[in-house]
């Protein structure tokens, strides 16, 4: 029925994974340049939990960083592009869907779309 | 690398590198458990979007299905993440072991997969679910089954997702498996491809709490990256049994391991 356009959508939704997840490499990668070059002794200890500071946790704090040029920004951006690409993914197939007129899955996408932008803003303990 | 190997494996068997990442980091390096889940999960997400962006194309995987165990495994990860601070660190070893030595006693308890589903499900032809998933000869038709069962597997998936910081591939694989009677390529890709839906989820709590760090998850992710581009690439022709039999062997030798740090 649909077949042509599932397809056709899965191969879209295929290249829109590929491109986040490589585009969040490159930050990572960047980043982590950055890092070991500035810090020539990277012995942080990670065997007591200390929790990140606060401009490493929200949206703003790590763009703000990432502009500096920082290498924990910078890194701390590629991961943020990392978890927007399958939320990007979702918000796709919201479209995709509404293209088909395929309202049971239309409502379907949005919940879980809900969910997700609920986690990454609204889920500030 | 660990890493490297961990993507690897984790692409392989639609596992997710979680599982193998989250020990070796506590048990090889010593990382504190909230730390090594935060850049499990990181790294759950690079493997998933890796690899399904190759298995997308080649038409394995089910996106209907996987949109709508979505809902699913989301509300379970947004709990799971919540409930993790309040648990002990023991405790959430103990239970990452148990996990795993259940995934692996499932994957290898249950030989006769019945190929054969001539009939449809009420539910999943509601649902539109069924589909075609290309073999040796040519595009094969397949029914979707048990669909409240998957459903509420998938719920459990996302509670240990965002709890343990796993892709939960195990449980989802099982859930469409067994539950769904999903072939078992397109379950592997499936499930593959929702993990990193799960773990976003799982992720932005995480990130906004503080649990990812920069240092120690750069390394994590690039080395995992590397190794999941690697195992979409072998799946395609690899062999079902041997699959999970690797699958089996190397969580259970994992989950020997967390339960006994978590009890000492």
């Amino acid at each position: 029925m649909n077949e042509q356009t599932d397809r056709r959508m899965d191969e879209i939704i295929g290249r829109l994974l590929q491109a986040g997840v490589i585009l969040a490499a490159v930050f990572v990668l960047a980043g982590g340049i950055v890092y070991l070059a500035r810090h020539s002794t990277p012995v942080t200890n990670y065997r007591v939990f200390q929790g990140e500071p606060a401009e490493l946790r929200t949206v703003p704090g790590i763009l703000h960083e990432a502009l500096a040029l920082r290498g924990r920004g910078l890194i701390q951006l590629g991961l943020l592009i990392l978890i927007a690409t399958p939320i990007a993914r979702v918000a796709f197939s919201v479209v995709a869907f509404l293209y088909e007129r395929d309202w049971t899955y239309v409502v379907v996408t949005l919940v879980v779309l809900g969910l997700l932008f609920y986690s990454l803003l609204g889920g500030h303990g | 690398m660990g890493a490297l190997a961990a993507g690897f494996l984790g692409a392989l068997t639609g596992l997710g590198g979680g599982v193998v990442i989250v020990p070796l980091l506590t048990l090889a390096f010593g990382v504190d458990i909230h730390y090594a889940i935060g850049a499990a999960l990181v790294s759950v997400i690079a493997t998933s979007s890796g690899a399904a962006a190759a298995f997308v194309r080649e038409g394995y995987s089910n996106v209907r299905v996987g949109m709508f165990l979505e809902v699913a495994t989301v509300v379970g990860a947004l709990v799971g993440a919540a409930l993790v601070l309040h648990l002990r660190v023991s405790v959430i070893s103990i239970l990452f072991g148990i996990v795993l030595l259940y995934s692996a006693y499932a994957s290898i308890t249950d030989h006769a997969h019945s190929g054969a589903n001539a009939k449809p499900d009420r539910i999943a032809t509601w649902l539109r679910m069924d589909s075609t998933y290309p073999t040796a000869d040519g595009l094969e038709n397949y029914h979707v089954h048990g669909v409240p069962q998957g459903f509420g597997l998938m719920l459990v998936a996302g509670v240990l997702s965002g709890l343990l910081g796993i892709g939960s591939g195990a449980v989802k694989v099982l859930a469409m498996d067994k539950a769904m009677k999903l072939p078992f390529k397109v379950s592997t890709t499936t499930s593959n491809f929702m993990i990193g839906v799960t773990a976003a989820a799982g992720a932005g709590i995480y990130l906004s709490r503080g649990y990812i760090d920069p240092g120690l998850a750069m390394p994590v992710m690039l080395g995992v990256l590397a190794g999941s581009l690697l195992g979409a690439r072998i799946l395609a022709g690899a062999k079902v049994r041997v699959l999970r039999l690797v699958f089996s062997g190397v969580i259970a030798a994992l989950a020997a391991e967390m339960i006994y740090k978590g009890l000492k």
